[in-house]
């Protein structure tokens, strides 16, 4: 059935709380009406009561750090934390609490917690409502990152990420939301840490996350029509990250783009080229190329921040440049 | 209120176990025995024993750097305990939280914490497993005076007046935060807490039995349902911030004058609601708690240090990726 990544994840939502009932939803506005900002949670509370999806206030630290004690006390918990900048306000309860329970407390603990977060620029949020923050998030131990890309990777790597037992930060990427695909019916999962070639290809790999697969796909596509066969790689998650899949396509195609919402320094990007020196050097033809957002933060102007986010322009032209080197 | 002499026995055990407990662990890390920083609680016993008394290990704590007393209140074994803040490979956390992460599921002691003020929110959500369940648990975080200044502290004090949680805020205002004296009133803390739209009270928690009282209120009051309760706990602290702090910023005379009054045990003691406890009774239960000290350092002296391949087990349940 085709829907769109916010039905999917609303659809998920619904499927879950259906089959489990240690499952609740907790955040701002997740049990109005509308279902939060962009309608996510919508017939949640009418479903499942509001005792289940709960409203919480305005308070960061709190929803994250209660929905960690939840998990850690048998519930699972599915937390909003409405944009990924918040986690400005509530990162200790992420750092420092729930990422690290089960280590410190030597393997006692269980924290089968969900947050889900709304990431990325493209909609003229500006600088406090538009960043990516997801690199930040995988250098954490203890938590895994899920980024997807359509809405049929949304429902899997959901499906999965509220039945895993540990600590799992679900990335939406907020100009995504509509984007529509078919979707499987009933039950679906996907498992961490495998990557999607979206694309076939031989003569360069582009390796993508969240909006970044979707515009490595869009680049692939004209690519195509000027005779350039690339490979794009979709990560789709990215703590735990599936290097072998990006390095068996690296063998492949002996070239590598990278494209990365992040700011540029520690980004993804930064991570993946590494990857490449270090354990793909060998296959590698031509120098790895990063494609990011500048180390500036999200300008509100819509003139400037279509500057700022990567474009299938930009990719165009760095896999032109690097098949030329 | 009459305490029951098994109670009454068990409460004695308990704060004299954290007492003799913690000045051999003193002695033993000034001799370099013990890793790491150590916070000690004495004088504060009264507290953390009340508070604990009438759990079950289907209630919860949250603790703070200065747990070994939560931990004992709450039925943490001394032996697996010792093991953990010696860091050995059988202690309670596999030596990887040590003193100031030490944590024992199955005792609902959901870790002490290193960062100031990090408990109360992962209390406020036990509380809200224990509501979700309907199962009567209640969940208790224990604040410092400092902590009680926290943006998680406001924070979860509104979560759990707003969700009506079954959640006991317990202040240990020892009047000192780390080096600084505390320049709020005894009381403010309380009446902050209190603003929030639930019962606060204060008490003196040098005073088991005033303690024990607020404790079974604020707990009866949780399971059946009437949301938070905040205590103010008036306390002294002993000793430095953490062991080998010479506290050169209080008062000599004011400390000495402080030490002596609210010494809990001896006041408890005194207390004719402790009558019943004979003078043989106390003697046997001293005998077996210095017994179960000696026995626990025994064990962990003797016992093994994690192998190296214990650094890469427990970040995750299960993980597809690369941890080295």
């Amino acid at each position: 059935m085709k829907m769109s990544i916010r039905e999917a994840i609303n659809q998920t939502l619904h499927q879950e709380m259906a089959r489990d009932e240690r499952v609740i939803v907790l955040g701002e506005d997740v049990a109005s009406d509308q279902g939060g900002v962009y309608g996510i949670t919508e017939g949640l509370p009418a479903k499942f009561g509001v005792h289940r999806v709960i409203d919480t206030p305005i308070t960061e630290s709190a929803i994250v750090g209660a929905a960690g004690g939840a998990a850690l006390t048998g519930l699972r918990p599915v937390a909003e934390l409405m944009f990924v900048d918040f986690l400005g306000v509530c990162l200790d309860q992420i750092l420092n609490q729930i990422a690290k329970f089960r280590y410190m407390f030597g393997g006692q603990a269980r924290t089968p917690v969900v947050i889900r977060t709304m990431i990325g620029a493209g909609t003229g949020t500006g600088p406090q409502h538009s960043q990516i923050l997801y690199p930040l998030l995988a250098a954490i131990p203890g938590i895994k990152v899920v980024t997807p890309a359509n809405a049929a990777d949304a429902k899997g790597l959901l499906t999965t990420a509220i039945r895993d037992d540990d600590p799992v930060i679900f990335c939406e990427h907020k100009a995504l939301y509509m984007d529509e695909c078919e979707v499987p019916e009933g039950e679906y999962l996907l498992p961490f840490g495998q990557a999607r070639t979206a694309v076939q290809g031989s003569d360069i790999t582009i390796v993508g996350m969240s909006r970044t697969a979707v515009i490595a796909e869009q680049a692939a596509a004209q690519l195509a029509q000027k005779g350039v066969s690339a490979e794009v790689i979709d990560l789709r998650t990215l703590s735990p990250l599936d290097e072998s899949t990006i390095l068996e396509s690296l063998a492949k195609t002996g070239r590598l783009v990278v494209v990365d919402e992040s700011n540029p320094y520690c980004s993804m990007a930064s991570e993946i080229a590494g990857l490449a020196v270090e354990q793909g050097f060998d296959t590698l033809d031509a120098p790895v190329k990063r494609i990011t957002s500048p180390h500036t933060p999200v300008p509100a102007t819509p003139c400037l921040e279509a500057e700022y986010v990567p474009n299938v322009a930009r990719v165009v032209t760095a896999v032109e440049e690097t098949l030329a080197y | 209120m009459d305490v029951p002499t098994r109670k009454l026995k068990t409460a004695y055990r308990l704060m004299k176990t954290i007492r003799e407990f913690e000045e051999r662990m003193r002695s033993e890390y000034q001799q370099g025995k013990l890793p790491g920083f150590i916070h000690i609680y004495r004088n504060q016993e009264a507290v953390a024993v009340a508070a604990c008394l009438d759990m079950t290990n289907e209630d919860y704590i949250a603790s703070t750097h200065r747990g070994h007393g939560h931990c004992i209140a709450k039925g943490c074994e001394i032996e697996a305990m010792l093991l953990e803040l010696a860091c050995k490979e059988d202690g309670l956390c596999n030596g990887k939280g040590g003193s100031m992460h030490i944590a024992d599921m199955s005792k609902g002691m959901l870790g002490a914490n290193a960062i100031v003020g990090g408990g109360p929110p992962i209390a406020a959500g036990a509380a809200l497993t224990a509501k979700t369940l309907g199962n009567g648990a209640v969940s208790m975080a224990f604040i410092g005076d400092g902590a009680s200044d926290q943006g998680t502290v406001a924070e979860s004090l509104n979560l759990a007046v707003v969700l009506q949680l079954p959640m006991i805020f317990m202040y240990e205002n020892n009047r000192y935060a780390e080096f600084t004296k505390s320049p709020k009133p005894d009381g403010r803390i309380a009446e902050r807490a209190g603003a929030f739209g639930m019962p606060a009270e204060v008490v003196d928690g040098s005073d088991f039995f005033a303690m024990y009282d607020a404790c079974q209120q604020a707990i009866t009051r949780g399971r059946e349902g009437g949301g938070p309760t905040a205590i103010e706990a008036v306390c002294n602290r002993y000793y430095g911030h953490f062991e080998g702090d010479p506290q050169a910023y209080r008062d000599q005379d004011e400390l000495a004058q402080e030490r002596a009054v609210s010494d809990p045990i001896p006041r408890f003691l005194a207390d004719p609601r402790a009558a019943a406890l004979s003078a043989e009774s106390i003697a046997e239960i001293d005998a077996a708690i210095l017994s179960e000290i000696d026995r626990g350092f025994e064990v962990t002296y003797a016992a093994a240090d994690p192998t190296p391949d214990k650094l890469y087990t427990d970040v995750y349940i299960h993980y597809e990726g690369r941890l080295r």
